[in-house]
């Protein structure tokens, strides 16, 4: 009983873990402090949930009142429940052999509102489950698969509409992101992110190559209801490693775009990396925070992107207001031009012989997410230090196929690191880093009991003083990390979890008896 | 005419090749660039563990792996398929190649006079130090084991790292790194004694990456050379 107490005196959002980053504003931040600084040491596994899948596992859970609803590889749902981890139903997909996806058979969650759970699919639909038995209510198609587009994110629910990114940026597909009504599954409206003949943009595009101009919308975007605007993250254009063909800005790619959650249509655009050739996807989660600025408080967005420069947006207009270089790069000069333009380095593109470049095309950071703590308020996020040997070639555009121009590998003879940083989001200097052996796929999560949570590539998942970097508590996994952290309450008590390797690990400092 | 349908041939062949070639560049350098360096399985490797034979290899192909990041190659024909097949096979197994060394003599030279042994095992004995050269062989052509023999550092396999570690209590190990993450390292001392170390006890990690202990073999005479890359290259495993 007592725990019911506990858990009615805290806000439903607190207890649960509503959406992919925890809330709207991509703050991945817990409010909940049972576990602190003093007693994370004593943190053990609660339960473990097995997936029978050996794809990579990038679920990021979302709990509603004690149940957790996660994806699993490659197109499936399951709810649990989080005292203990036992399986209430489970959706299985049954996928068409044809699916094209170029990196693993993923998908990084579900969204819920009310009585549905929704979910989209690697065949590129969007299906809403009922949440109490994972029937299907409704099934509707996104795109065709036969060209190239999947859905692996987790879709974003704002207000009555479920919103949809697409991935297939490596096979030429023309980006877009999607609003459907969330009772009926008819789709509301469509932003491409990559214009159309005639329209503005098209200019950026050397001749008719904006037609395959890829820009997907592969990772969750952020939404601002006092704003009523939604900021998503696009990706590379298309072809990746060879711009020769598409010579131009090539707009909407490699942006951050907001748009108006009712319409769709387009408020304002930032573009990070302006005709991208190294494969750096600037679908980042878009953080949204209040901060002072210069003496006044302004709506801010906060990016860390995969080009290794951090940047700091008023998030109502889209000004520039900071670049600031957070990883080791060498494409680039170290300062950005005063509207937040790159200044690009002699001899960095792709070549048939191969040109080196900082940072690989993983980046300084990818999909995984960052955390933004309004208690400590610093921004963290999971750093890559990689460098990268790119190679071009021409490839011509077939329906379907594979449309990448290059590839790249890593700069042989070196070991790449990682580190976690806490960055001050209003200069982009880190207060503090933490160190790790190899770069990780792991998102941070951040709680008000003063912790960050997150995990490394070799399996290890750890928790770290906010304030310090120092190291609190660790637990070897024993699988590989390509998730994101979340944290919430089961039967009043904090849990905080992650998927490694092929399981589901709940972590609290009691389990079931 | 003779001459007219053998440059007939020679470019239908040419074309074939370039090809298989392009296709290869198109659905698998993404992830496995030229066989070796890419960030999925090895290629270059004379056993493909998902693939013992070439049917095998191109039911892979055409349908991929179920469990990992391999895809299937959709929109390739089946003749495509078996010209990545053959492709593949290539990378990881060396055409066969007359040597002049005298086998027999370069593998008396391994155990003997040359102490490979010592540090590398071949057909289930020998040391633990170095690789085990039982395939070595099919991998390498006679030039690369040549000079690998004479300049041991100018390709060190693969995984092989060699590292200095100095405990906070001033102890030295030297040895080839068998694991490591952020808290850890483990590792083989010169000694075959296996350490494993926390870092939180490690005053200094000191990684020799490209470096090796195996020494440069270019005392020997030239026919005793030849004669042991004879001896290494009939080490096939088999294949």
């Amino acid at each position: 009983m007592r725990w019911m107490m506990l858990a009615l005196a805290l806000p439903v959002a607190a207890q649960n873990w509503t959406t992919f980053s925890g809330n709207t504003l991509g703050h991945r931040h817990s409010p909940l402090k049972q576990l602190t600084r003093t007693n994370a040491a004593a943190l053990k596994p609660v339960w473990v949930y097995q997936i029978d899948k050996t794809d990579k596992f990038e679920a990021s859970p979302v709990v509603v009142d004690g149940v957790m609803y996660i994806s699993e590889p490659p197109s499936d749902v399951t709810a649990l429940e989080t005292r203990s981890g036992r399986v209430l139903w489970k959706y299985r997909r049954v996928l068409p052999d044809d699916v094209r996806f170029c990196c693993g058979k993923v998908n990084r969650g579900v969204a819920v509102l009310g009585d549905k759970v929704y979910l989209g699919t690697l065949d590129a639909h969007l299906v809403a489950l009922d949440a109490a038995t994972g029937n299907v209510v409704w099934d509707v198609e996104v795109a065709s698969r036969k060209s190239g587009y999947s859905v692996t994110a987790a879709p974003l629910v704002v207000k009555d509409k479920v919103i949809v990114g697409i991935a297939g940026g490596e096979f030429g597909i023309r980006g877009f992101l999607d609003a459907y009504d969330a009772k009926t599954g008819k789709r509301a409206w469509r932003f491409w992110t990559v214009p159309a003949a005639g329209e503005k943009g098209t200019e950026t595009w050397k001749g008719e190559s904006y037609q395959h101009g890829s820009a997907g919308t592969w990772v969750t975007g952020t939404y601002d209801p006092g704003l009523n605007l939604i900021y998503w993250g696009t990706g590379n254009p298309g072809p990746d490693w060879n711009g020769e063909t598409r010579t131009g800005d090539n707009l909407y790619s490699d942006a951050v775009i907001a748009v108006d959650a009712d319409t769709g249509k387009l408020k304002w655009y930032f573009q990070f990396t302006p005709h991208d050739i190294h494969d750096w996807d600037s679908t980042q989660v878009p953080v949204l925070a209040d901060l002072p600025w210069k003496g006044t408080v302004r709506k801010l967005l906060l990016f860390a992107n995969r080009n290794a420069f951090y940047y700091v947006l008023d998030r109502a207009t889209g000004e520039y207001l900071l670049g600031k270089q957070y990883v080791r790069q060498t494409w680039a000069q170290k300062e950005l031009d005063p509207k937040g333009r790159p200044l690009r380095l002699p001899n960095t593109e792709p070549t048939e012989q191969g040109t080196t470049v900082y940072p690989n095309s993983a980046g300084a950071t990818n999909f995984y997410t960052p955390s933004y703590s309004p208690v400590t308020k610093l921004f963290y996020v999971n750093t890559r230090d990689e460098g990268g040997v790119f190679y071009s070639r021409r490839d011509d555009y077939k329906e379907g196929s594979w449309f990448l121009a290059g590839r790249f590998i890593s700069k042989p003879g070196e070991e790449a690191r990682g580190a976690v940083k806490a960055l001050d989001p209003a200069t982009g200097v880190p207060k503090w880093e933490f160190p790790m052996f190899s770069p990780s796929w792991s998102g941070v999560l951040s709680t008000a009991g003063g912790l960050v949570f997150v995990g490394a590539h070799e399996g290890d998942f750890f928790a770290l003083d906010d304030t310090t970097g120092k190291l609190l508590w660790r637990f070897p996994t024993g699988g590989k990390i390509f998730a994101n952290p979340v944290s919430y309450l089961s039967e009043g008590k904090q849990q905080v979890a992650i998927a490694a390797g092929h399981a589901l690990f709940a972590f609290g400092l009691e389990g079931e008896r | 005419m003779k001459i007219w349908m053998a440059g007939v041939v020679m470019t239908v062949g040419a074309a074939w090749a370039q090809d298989v070639e392009r296709n290869y560049q198109l659905h698998c350098a993404f992830c496995h660039g030229r066989g070796d360096d890419g960030f999925a399985a090895n290629l270059k490797s004379p056993r493909l563990p998902h693939a013992p034979s070439d049917a095998a290899l191109f039911q892979i192909i055409q349908n991929g792996i179920p469990g990992t990041d391999m895809p299937p190659a959709i929109g390739l024909s089946e003749p495509e398929i078996r010209g990545l097949v053959q492709y593949v096979r290539a990378l990881g197994r060396t055409a066969p190649e007359r040597v002049a060394g005298n086998a027999r003599h370069g593998e008396e030279l391994f155990w003997g006079k040359g102490t490979c042994g010592g540090c590398h095992m071949a057909g289930g004995r020998g040391g633990r130090q170095g690789p085990d050269l039982s395939e070595v062989g099919a991998k390498r052509s006679p030039a690369n084991l040549r000079q690998s023999l004479v300049e041991p550092e100018a390709s060190i396999a693969g995984g092989f790292v060699l590292v200095n570690l100095t405990t906070k209590d001033g102890k030295k190990i030297t040895g080839v790194r068998l694991n490591e993450n952020t808290f850890s390292i483990q590792v083989r001392d010169l000694q075959d004694k296996i350490h494993s170390l926390r870092k939180s006890g490690l005053a200094e990690v000191k990684r020799e990456l490209g470096k090796s202990t195996m020494p440069s073999y270019k005392s020997l005479s030239g026919p005793e050379l030849d004669d042991l890359v004879a001896y290494l290259y009939s080490l096939r495993g088999g294949l």
